[in-house]
């Protein structure tokens, strides 16, 4: 989230979409019913179904799942056409009048630079920016530059007419236009619009761009950095937050720095690359700072083994040979289908449920030597080859994985941290022993580590180094304490740090209080730059439990603390406008007082910046500005556009209706074996989408026998049109298969799901809730993921869960 | 008075009697204290947490048994939302409301088990026994499929044969500890959650 | 403990002395702030220690799929199609209304076994009960039902054992939306005039208040958007009121030596008044039809634990 939970209360308007925040997220929703009963604010809801979110919404709408970009799209046409747009603040915060390099083309649904063979973009040169002599981005403040980037988005939005969008998505234009009229409303400088999305929106082949299409509609509305604003995602897990600011992701280290690739040998060339100068004159761009960060980590990693001459221990880190995502969970099991991979640690992770083509999954874990699970419940993955009748359909014999599996302890049974959506680290207390044997992830991991190590320095093996140096500074050293994780994950000074006037800021040992204090001498220590702060001399910041909100804004600065630097709400510099006045009396956060920022929030910023001096708050970017047009970041292009889902119920891409290449997404990757199992309009004819339920987390609340009580048997929702031409009524047990498997479960018949026409014909939804599987005290069902084909976005690699085709029939 | 139906049926004319002495005023001082529900939480412990589910990271307050005396195992009785905590402000969902079933229940894992290649059981193996086959199994595995340098001759030290995926609803210390143990063996087919 | 205070217990005419003075308590359900997430369902079994049965589902999003002894609130959910045809998903939390006049109360023949207190919570005391399912039958709103385990009565209690330590009920703590409020019931019904402003001023004209005057007035009251059809929430009775059989009982009950009385005549009785008529209101004609439909069907399925001593 940009803003935070207790944040939505001081919206004017909410747009939920691509979510169901009533559904996954009540106690955070309970700010969108406290901005509609005391803000006096209005909620749209914009979603396949109507859902319970929509059950408490002002406006509500029905889309096409997977047709976001063209409701999106549509909308910046709108706010562009009626001039519906935050002026001051697109000019002054955005890119709006940088310059184009001039072989940047859009041609037939394809950006410059396709390689229609590899199916990706392999020259993104074109995507980027007209430099000056003085290295410095070319702008046009007048946007009359025909490629100036208002003047190239416009061009391409242009398409996107009511007609069109309103084709694309089934949603009846009375509504559309109604509903765009109201969010252009927000464009007043002194009112915001909220969006709060969740995996509605990042589960498509194209979810990454339907997120871009989103921020650049909240960008021309001067929506980003206000209170009330923001561009929100709804994160699913209690900790994704964290573990990914720790970069457990298979390109990532912490603190969203990148592993380096193969051709990255040359450790200051890798630090160059990401230690971005700034584009324009006077701006931050705070990532200049990576090399400081980077040796702060291999500090705390490696200790005294890593110098300056040895480049930080900067081998030791693995390097990449694959682009983009590097080994994400699906090629890894791609490779494990092929035998490629052997052995696999599930870690409080259900791959065969959470994974899509479950039949996939599990015959790829077939192909393991072994597999290790830990886990405080028993899941299924756990016991995939266990064999569960029609759920799970194995021959256990012949599988010849040996599985170990691990109790792990749960939140109750231990001490520690864990980063919310709105970027809180909230410290928790343990309250009771674990059951049985069950033991922490931290002694387990400790433990496999240190017998390793021993073996390492006893028979040596392949390259024992970066196990030998581990820093492993622990009292305990097979159970390491939260409070020692904690404090080294913030940092520490490993000889004094001085000021740049020389004065001591911290003496060796002492912890250190903010990222600012880092340096790329080895000086300091730090294994997560961004939660440099979070356990300081002053104590454990993420404890704190002062809950006063000074301000009334819902800003409650001493209650944990957030990342980065106890900032609450992002780029928050923006919700003043350029001479450092808050845009309107309701939307005061951070401003200016003639000598310094400051306000109900943290400054996201330069605190003594002072606005003559035309530094502009997008710090992290180099440009300064926020970026309509993405440069080379995105795998389809600058500019989002809009790809049928790879499984669509139309079979054509109406924006494109003559180009058969660019019906989905022509950027995704598709694995060899994956092409087949798509299935088709004729066989399939309905879009299909999954969700969860308020009343289960998840596969876990299966788990719990309340949970159980109050949603026990798997279901589908099905629109009472459909239903009744299929002769199917509620509670009827109906057979939903999809190319890769089916599915039985019983039929929730509702008015709630409409047929849609689109592009000339009807379209009809299935909506498929996910928490039940082949173990749980619920009555016992199928993996829903049997369904969902075997593909992501094109950037993050996230499957394409909310979108593809089915057939049903009455079981 | 404590009967059944039944007992009232063949009793009848006895309840009957009784009840109409109370209408007549005859009913002899009712023992009201009794009324009052017990209030379950007057000897409990309370410990701050926060829910495992959502992203939200609402503030729980658990209730044990137990007065953390030696001889005491704490037991938690009951959960439910801080009232301090500025989102939750005390409120939970139904997950969250239901949280002490998650703790307690049947399904939590007690001990080390294994199911050995083509097996259609589980055996309880113990801690060192896990611990010894696994790390054998890890040693043997990276020792074989290491990759040090490429085709090119340059520098990549990735093992890319065996993979690991993290919970996303381990704390950041365990996260942190896992990302610190599991890049230094060079593995990179390394995702959370976050990735699906 | 003033405010357990009780003021009326069931087959008894005595009331305790020295009354001291209660504020009236009441839980407030915000209907148009309901998103039915059954948070406060889960959270009273918690704090009830409650579990009942892991059921089936039944084409709906209701589970439960009705009261049980072991379920004492649920979500009643209905698709309504509006005068201008836009989709309305109206949830109810459905569970004991806490009458002024208990109907419940009044039906019951065990000394006792149910007391109204002075703060207006309305508790069973299961000690005392008999099963005989009167009070079934005394109820406007189809509520107490009969365990099958120990063959007595239950219901929501307000959560007595909360509120008499100064505690909100557990389903008001938990409620994310703040759809249930609690407090005395002069300020839910100021926080009441509030919301139905806030609801007319998004076009719900008929927004109002649900505190019936057929029973009295009750602890636990709905705002509605639609307060001139209260049926339209899963049958919500549009004008409930006590049986007048139950007040013709106890008008012939008080007079009459109760000694003369045979169990087979009460019985009998009762059978008559169970599947007669329960509500005064002709209009509810057909959702009194509805309703017996239900009461038949109820106890033709042995899920379901309600209990008719006609059929012994």
């Amino acid at each position: 989230m940009t803003n935070t939970w207790t944040d939505i209360r001081n919206a004017n308007l909410i747009l939920v979409m691509g979510g169901n925040a009533a559904e996954a997220h009540p106690c955070g929703f309970k700010w969108v019913t406290e901005a509609k009963a005391h803000n006096k604010a209005r909620l749209i809801v914009v979603d396949p179904r109507y859902t319970r979110t929509a059950s408490v919404s002002d406006y509500y709408a029905p889309i096409r799942t997977g047709s976001d970009i063209a409701f999106l799209g549509g909308l910046i046409n709108y706010l562009i056409t009626n001039d519906k747009i935050q002026h001051e603040y697109v000019r002054n915060y955005t890119d709006v009048s940088f310059i184009v390099n001039e072989g940047f083309t859009f041609e037939d649904g394809l950006f410059s630079g396709y390689n229609a063979e590899k199916r990706t973009y392999s020259d993104k040169s074109t995507w980027s920016y007209e430099k000056g002599a003085d290295g410095f981005a070319k702008v046009d403040p007048t946007l009359e530059h025909p490629r100036c980037v208002f003047q190239l988005m416009k061009k391409h939005y242009s398409r996107y007419t009511p007609d069109v969008a309103s084709n694309i998505c089934g949603m009846p234009q009375d509504r559309m236009l109604k509903i765009w009229a109201e969010i252009a409303e927000t464009s007043q400088p002194g009112k915001t619009m909220t969006i709060l999305y969740a995996l509605g929106w990042t589960q498509h082949s194209v979810g990454a761009q339907i997120i871009r299409t989103a921020a650049m509609v909240q960008l021309l509305l001067g929506n980003v950095g206000l209170p009330g604003g923001g561009v929100n995602a709804l994160r699913g897990h209690s900790n994704i937050q964290g573990l990914t600011d720790l970069g457990l992701l298979s390109n990532l280290l912490p603190g969203y720095m990148t592993l380096g690739n193969d051709g990255e040998q040359d450790f200051n060339a890798y630090i160059t690359k990401r230690a971005l100068k700034p584009l324009r004159p006077g701006q931050m761009s705070y990532w200049q700072n990576y090399g400081k960060f980077h040796v702060s980590l291999m500090k705390a990693w490696y200790g005294d083994a890593a110098t300056a001459e040895n480049n930080w221990c900067y081998d030791y880190l693995p390097k990449l040979d694959v682009p983009g995502a590097g080994y994400d969970v699906m090629k890894m099991f791609d490779m494990m289908s092929r035998g490629e991979v052997r052995g696999y640690f599930c870690q409080g992770f259900n791959p065969i449920a959470s994974l899509p083509d479950k039949n996939r999954v599990v015959a790829a874990l077939a192909k393991l030597k072994w597999l290790v699970i830990m886990d405080p419940l028993a899941t299924e993955t756990s016991e995939f080859w266990r064999n569960a009748g029609e759920y799970n359909n194995v021959d256990t014999a012949s599988i010849k994985t040996a599985v170990f599996r691990l109790p792990t302890t749960c939140f109750a049974e231990e001490d520690g941290s864990l980063v919310n959506s709105s970027r809180w680290l909230q410290w928790h207390w343990k309250g009771a022993e674990a059951p049985g044997e069950a033991r922490t992830d931290v002694t387990i991991m400790s433990e496999i580590f240190l017998k390793l190590r021993e073996m390492y320095r006893s028979e040596g093996g392949a390259y024992p180094d970066p196990i030998l140096n581990l820093n492993w500074p622990y009292k305990i050293p097979h159970e390491p304490s939260p409070e020692e994780l904690a404090k080294e994950f913030n940092g520490y000074a490993v000889k004094d740090v001085t000021d740049a006037t020389g004065a001591v800021v911290a003496k060796a040992g002492q912890q250190l209080s903010g990222f600012a204090q880092l340096k790329d001498d080895g000086t300091t220590a730090s294994g997560c730059w961004i939660f440099c702060g979070s356990w300081t001399e002053q104590g454990n910041q993420m404890a704190r439990r002062d809950n006063s909100d000074p301000y009334g804004v819902g800003q409650s600065l001493g209650w944990a603390w957030a990342w980065p630097m106890n900032r609450r709400i992002l780029y928050n510099r923006a919700s003043a406008d350029p001479s450092g006045k808050p845009w309107g009396p309701d939307k005061k956060l951070v401003w200016w007082n003639g000598k310094n920022w400051g306000g109900a929030d943290v400054p996201d910023f330069k605190p003594d910046s002072a606005p003559e001096a035309g530094m502009n708050p997008f710090i992290m970017n180099p440009e300064g500005v926020a970026r309509f047009f993405a440069v080379d970041k995105m795998a389809e292009g600058p500019f989002p556009e809009h790809y049928e889902p790879f499984e669509t119920p139309i079979g054509v891409n109406p924006m494109h209706p003559k180009n058969n290449k660019v019906i989905s997404n022509p950027a995704a990757r598709v694995l060899p074996s994956v092409w087949e199992s798509f299935g088709k309009a004729d066989k399939f004819p309905y879009a299909a989408t999954t969700y969860r339920l308020t009343e289960h987390f998840h596969f876990w609340t299966k788990h719990c026998r309340l949970n159980a009580i109050a949603q026990p048997e798997q279901f589908v929702e099905i629109g009472e049109v459909l239903a009744k031409e299929k002769g199917i009524a509620a509670g009827d047990k109906v057979r939903v298969s999809s190319k890769r498997g089916y599915i039985v479960a019983v039929a929730v018949v509702t008015k709630r799901i409409k047929p849609l026409e689109v592009n000339g014909q009807t379209v009809h939804q299935i909506g498929i809730p996910l928490h039940w599987g082949f173990s749980g005290l619920t009555r016992h069902g199928y993996l829903t993921n049997t369904l969902v084909p075997f593909v992501g976005d094109g950037n993050s690699q996230t499957p394409e869960s909310k979108s593809f085709l089915v057939n049903v029939e009455k079981a | 008075m404590d009967m059944n139906r039944r007992q009232f049926f063949k009793v009848a004319g006895i309840g009957l009697a009784g009840s109409s002495l109370a209408a007549l005023g005859m009913a002899p001082t009712p023992a009201f204290a009794e009324q009052v529900r017990h209030f379950k939480l007057a000897r409990t412990i309370e410990t701050r947490n926060t829910c495992p589910y959502c992203s939200v990271g609402c503030g729980l307050v658990m209730y044990s048994h137990g007065d953390k005396a030696k001889n005491v195992a704490q037991n938690i009785i009951h959960i439910e939302g801080d009232a301090d905590h500025p989102v939750n402000r005390g409120t939970l969902c139904p997950k969250g409301a239901g949280l002490l079933d998650f703790i307690h229940s049947p399904n939590r894992l007690k001990y080390p088990e294994v199911r050995e290649a083509g097996s259609n059981e589980w055996k309880r193996i113990s801690w060192e026994e896990a611990m010894e086959r696994i790390v054998k199994l890890v040693k043997e595995e990276r020792d074989a499929n290491f990759i040090s340098k490429n085709d090119q001759g340059q520098t990549v030290n990735r093992w890319t044969s065996v993979g690991f995926l993290a919970a996303s609803a381990a704390s950041n210390e365990a996260g942190y500890l896992t990302q610190k143990v599991v890049r230094n063996l060079g593995l990179v087919g390394f995702d959370n959650q976050a990735r699906v | 403990m003033a405010l357990q205070q009780i003021i009326a217990q069931s087959a008894t005419t005595t009331t305790p002395s020295s009354i001291r003075q209660v504020d009236e308590v009441a839980k407030l359900i915000d209907v148009s702030k309901c998103i039915g997430c059954k948070a406060c369902q889960v959270a009273c079994s918690e704090w009830n220690e409650l579990r009942d049965e892991v059921g089936h589902n039944h084409g709906t999003y209701d589970n439960p799929a009705d009261l049980t002894s072991d379920t004492w609130t649920l979500m009643r959910f209905t698709e309504h199609e509006n005068q201008v045809g836009d989709l309305e998903w109206l949830i109810r939390k459905d569970g004991c209304m806490h009458c002024a006049e208990p109907g419940c109360l009044k039906a019951c023949p065990s000394p006792g076994a149910i007391v109204q207190h002075a703060n207006g919570i309305v508790d069973f005391n299961q000690d005392h009960c008999i099963g005989c399912g009167y009070c079934i039958t005394g109820c406007p709103f189809n509520i107490p039902r009969i365990s099958q385990k120990d063959h007595k009565a239950y219901k929501c209690t307000l959560c007595s054992d909360r509120v008499s330590v100064g505690l909100e009920p557990a389903c008001v703590k938990t409620c994310p939306t703040g759809a249930i409020t609690f407090g005395t019931k002069e300020d839910m019904k100021h926080h009441a005039e509030e919301r139905i402003v806030d609801l007319k001023s998004r076009g719900y004209e008929n927004a109002g208040l649900y505190d019936p005057a057929g029973v009295g007035g009750t602890h636990v009251m709905y705002v509605l958007h639609h307060a001139d059809q209260p049926a339209l929430y899963n049958n919500l009775p549009n004008d409930p009121a006590i049986s007048p059989m139950v007040s013709l009982w106890k008008g012939i009950t008080k007079p009459l030596s109760l000694l003369a009385m045979g169990a087979a005549v009460v019985a009998g009785f009762f059978h008559y008044v169970r599947i007669g008529p329960n509500r005064a209101d002709e209009e509810d004609e057909a959702h009194h039809d509805a309703a017996a439909e239900q009461v038949e069907k109820k106890s033709q399925d042995t899920s379901v634990k309600t209990f008719d001593p006609t059929k012994r």
